[in-house]
């Protein structure tokens, strides 16, 4: 049986959210070429969420896009029966400040494939990793430039980010396997 | 989350269930964005060596193949083989052992005998995919125009679709009807007794009569190309006769009682079975097919290439792990 | 020198051409069956065999078998198919004269009969062709091939499509007494066709041959056979009209006969599925209706005789797309066997009747000696086990050829021995009733 720890409630996500909008607008000088990229599922999300949140304070309409990474993945061939792809949609890109959201920062795979693909698209004048929580672990050379919580975990545990509009609640949590 | 797989090999739809059909029209959709793209590639089957092994010519569906195969990033060899076993040369298994030698993923094969893709299947342990056996069946052009259907009907079920012209003879005709009815639409055929086969009701589809009857019935027409060799064969007296008496025309659908969807699997012959007005009129989705053809392509190269090969295993109907 | 008597003993002893059915002896002596009864005293020098819940009958007699020689003969040769005779229980086959050279001359025919000959083991009886070179033309020599040792002319491999030619074979072989075999196929209505017309084919994307191809022509033979007063003999029928027309011919008096194989009272047309090429014969396999047809025409008689169209082809012949690959199937060591398991077993026909079927009427009606164990014919005689369970293994069979439909399939019954002319031409490795020859 999984133990299941609470690390960031509903309030604590909310909070954290409203501060990385604002690091977001900080980091690339305001809002005139930022565009918001969701990776599926629950970055995109998260990352319209931090479009409202921007939008709200800035008065502006930050355009955004989502991103299905699945073609891009370096496992393909080996995970056995095909995982479902999902919508890819973008905005115009090029020469735009694109910050690339996502729920977990772990091995930085994902990212990977995320900035293969984006960059197929057209050539941003910058990419930015934005996450909710950035669990360490890395297996490549990725950082996350702004983040809403940091934690140090084992291999065996899990960080699992739950969103309302999908899982009906907000919350981020640590599974952990019995020893 | 884990989806039905398909097996080694797309030989039909015949033999495939109702979910694995929408798993291919599903996985379709976001391809067809990747071709809306600027750059119009993405690395999901890199490295992959396909080849397009095409005994009849065929320059549409082979080109098709191609983009779709390019477009996953995969490597693409063309091999323009002469008839049949019998005619010169070397024999099918022999093809399909020396592609096999040199390491082949994937073949998609179009022969002139019914059965072909299977024989080939059976025989080597790399995907293949069917792009026309005979007169059996063309099961990527069959799951083009259901995804064409459901595009414009957002729904396949309980939809009437007429597939109208030399159904005998037609393998688009053969996986149009499995794909439809397995997803619960209504098929009926239309076309002079000669180009119908005899028990074809067995297959549950209606007989319409006449060019009329499958306008006053149908939803959408799927008009099938006529092929000189019938009128020379006998089947029917000449192409003219077969244009006023079975042409689909303007002012035949001008009678519709609805707005019916006109596709057709191309190329067209202009005037014999379906005439230029309403081939480039506002209901054709002549030219949406072929957008979706490389879309449903990509989809089906993909979720084979996932599949752990073993000869025989072609995709057979129901959900696996 | 003469071979040693063979005396077999206490087998149920069916004699079809006599209607006797019993347990008793059977003395074969001198190429002729000698005795027949109960407690035949055992001469110097007999070879014995213990035929104990075994069936003794007279050799069983194919009216149509494909040898391939002379021309093809890595696929078969006389002796080879002459062995898979005997150890299928025949003692005589009929050699369909589609060879290569065409068997329309005295020369092929008693090439065939010195070959036969020579291998000792099935007599083979040639039949010659109706048409010089099978080109459906000009009438063949029938004297110079009946005076060679022909027994009947046929084109089989393909129709006589000229009525004309029909007829003028059926009158002038009157002079000889001998029947016109026909393979019955309107080549207008079948070309191209690799298998039944109907909802298979249909699904398999495969051009069909209707029934009515080898009903028109039934019909038409039928006919002639009436005009000409002379004898039709129609090969392998497969459909449930022809078994009609077939029907009330005879209530006329017409003289026609007819044959059928054991593929078309086992098989439907579904054994095509998944394109196997095993499945590819001509006439083709057909619905359920026409295999129940068939099987009633043999018990009523309708049918008079099982053949089994025997035709050996290259295992790469056979591995290749269905339209390419070519027609036909063996059968010489698996037709008892099927006969017994889908006809008797199952209580349609009786052993006697079965018998009747494979070796008294088929000799009675091509005028071959054989077909019976009275006293005074030729020492041609069948051991049966009617009981003994087996699989097919085409690896084990004696035909060159491998081309069959029932591989792994379980049956029951199977000869045991066969004697031709009194002499032990086969006899099944393991047989308990005698010793290794």
């Amino acid at each position: 049986m999984t133990i299941r720890t609470p690390l960031l409630d509903e309030r604590a996500i909310a909070r954290a959210l409203v501060r990385m909008a604002s690091e977001i607008v900080e980091r690339c000088g305001g809002t005139e070429h930022l565009v918001l990229v969701g990776i599926q599922r629950r970055g995109v999300e998260l990352a319209l969420r931090l479009k409202r949140l921007i939008d709200g304070v800035e008065r502006s309409d930050v355009p955004w896009g989502k991103l299905d990474i699945t073609l891009y993945r370096d496992d393909l061939q080996m995970i056995g029966p095909r995982p479902v792809v999902g919508e890819t949609s973008l905005p115009d890109i090029d020469d735009r400040a694109v910050v690339i959201v996502d729920d977990v920062l772990y091995t930085g795979r994902t990212v990977r494939a995320a900035l293969d693909e984006v960059t197929d698209f057209g050539r941003p004048r910058r990419i930015l990793l934005c996450v909710l929580v950035d669990r360490g672990g890395r297996e490549l050379p990725i950082q996350a430039d702004v983040v809403g919580t940091t934690v140090s975990l084992t291999a065996t545990d899990r960080v699992d980010v739950l969103v309302s509009e999908l899982d009906g609640r907000d919350a981020v949590e640590l599974a952990r396997a019995p020893a | 989350m884990s989806a039905p797989s398909l097996g080694k090999d797309l030989v039909g739809l015949e033999p495939l269930s109702a979910d694995q059909l929408r798993l291919i029209l599903d996985t379709a959709e976001p391809f067809k964005e990747v071709s809306e793209r600027p750059i119009k590639k993405v690395p999901a089957l890199r490295g992959k060596t396909i080849v397009n092994l095409f005994f009849e010519a065929s320059t549409r569906t082979r080109i098709s193949f191609e983009f779709a195969e390019k477009r996953l990033s995969a490597d693409t060899v063309n091999v323009a083989a002469s008839g049949s076993s019998v005619s010169k040369g070397e024999t099918l298994v022999d093809t399909a052992k020396n592609l096999e030698a040199m390491r082949i993923d994937m073949v998609v094969i179009r022969h002139g005998s019914s059965g072909a893709a299977q024989f080939l299947g059976q025989r080597i342990a790399s995907n293949v995919i069917n792009a026309g056996d005979g007169k059996h069946e063309h099961p990527t052009q069959g799951l083009l125009d259901l995804l064409t259907l459901r595009d414009n009907f957002k729904r396949i079920e309980g939809l009437k679709v007429a597939i109208c012209g030399d159904v005998l003879h037609s393998r688009v005709a053969r996986s149009n009807i499995w794909g439809l009815t397995r997803l619960g639409a209504e098929v009926g055929v239309c076309g002079p007794p000669t180009l119908l086969p005899r028990d074809v009701r067995e297959l549950g589809v209606t007989i319409l009569p006449r060019i009329e009857d499958a306008i006053a019935w149908a939803d959408a027409l799927n008009v099938l190309r006529l092929q000189l060799e019938r009128m020379q064969a006998g089947f029917i007296p000449s192409l003219r006769e077969y244009n006023r008496v079975f042409g689909v025309t303007r002012e035949r659908l001008e009678r519709a009682p609805k707005e019916l969807l006109i596709l057709h699997p191309g190329p067209m012959n202009r005037g014999v079975e379906i005439d230029s007005d309403v081939a480039d009129g506002e209901h054709s989705v002549i030219l949406p097919q072929v957008t979706n053809g490389v879309a449903v392509r990509m989809a089906v190269l993909y979720l084979l290439a996932g599949g752990r090969p073993g000869p025989g295993q072609a995709a057979a109907g129901g959900d696996a792990a | 020198m003469s071979a040693r008597p063979i005396l077999l003993r206490g087998g149920r002893v069916i004699d079809p051409a006599r209607g006797s059915d019993g347990v008793a002896d059977v003395l074969v002596a001198d190429e002729r069956v000698e005795a027949v009864g109960r407690n035949i005293g055992e001469p110097d020098g007999a070879i014995v065999v213990d035929a104990a819940n075994l069936v003794v009958a007279p050799g069983l007699i194919d009216l149509h078998t494909h040898l391939r020689e002379p021309g093809q003969e890595d696929l078969e040769t006389i002796a080879t198919g002459a062995m898979a005779a005997v150890a299928g229980g025949f003692t005589a086959v009929c050699a369909m004269p589609n060879t290569d050279p065409v068997c329309d001359n005295q020369g092929v025919v008693g090439f065939i009969v010195r070959q036969a000959l020579r291998a000792g083991k099935a007599r083979v009886y040639p039949i010659g062709a109706i048409s010089v070179g099978q080109k459906g033309q000009q009438l063949a020599e029938f004297g110079e091939l009946v005076g060679a040792g022909a027994v009947a002319v046929s084109d089989d491999g393909k129709p006589v499509m000229s009525s004309h030619l029909m007829r003028t074979a059926l009158e002038y072989a009157r002079v000889f007494g001998i029947p016109v075999a026909d393979h019955c196929e309107e080549m207008t209505l079948a070309q191209g066709g690799a298998m039944h017309e109907g909802i298979v084919s249909t699904r398999l994307g495969l051009k069909g041959i209707p029934a009515a191809a080898e009903e028109i022509m039934v019909a038409r033979d039928i006919l002639l056979a009436e005009l000409t007063g002379g004898h039709v003999h129609l090969c392998h029928m497969s459909t449930r009209g022809s078994v009609e027309l077939i029907r009330r011919a005879k209530e006329q008096g017409i003289r026609v006969t007819a044959e059928a194989c054991p593929h078309h009272f086992t098989l439907t047309h579904e054994a095509c599925e998944g394109y196997d090429t095993n499945a590819k014969m001509n006439p083709p396999l057909r619905e359920a209706e026409d295999r129940e047809a068939i099987r009633q025409a043999l018990r009523d008689g309708t049918i008079d005789v099982i053949a089994t169209d025997h035709a050996p082809h290259h295992y790469d012949a056979k591995e290749r797309e269905f339209d390419d690959a070519p027609n036909g199937i063996i059968g010489l060591e698996t037709a008892l066997p099927l006969a017994l398991t889908e006809l008797v077993a199952t209580g349609l026909l009786t052993l006697p009747e079965l018998l009747l079927r494979m070796s008294t009427t088929p000799a009675r009606i091509f005028g071959l000696p054989g077909g019976t164990l009275a006293t005074g014919a030729p020492a041609d005689v069948v051991v049966i086990d009617p009981a003994a369970r087996w699989e097919v293994r085409p690896e084990e069979f004696h035909s060159k050829s491998r081309n069959t439909p029932f591989r792994g399939r379980l049956l029951t019954g199977r000869a045991e021995m066969t004697i031709v002319g009194g002499r032990i031409a086969w006899q099944r490795r393991g047989f308990a009733g005698a010793p290794a020859q």
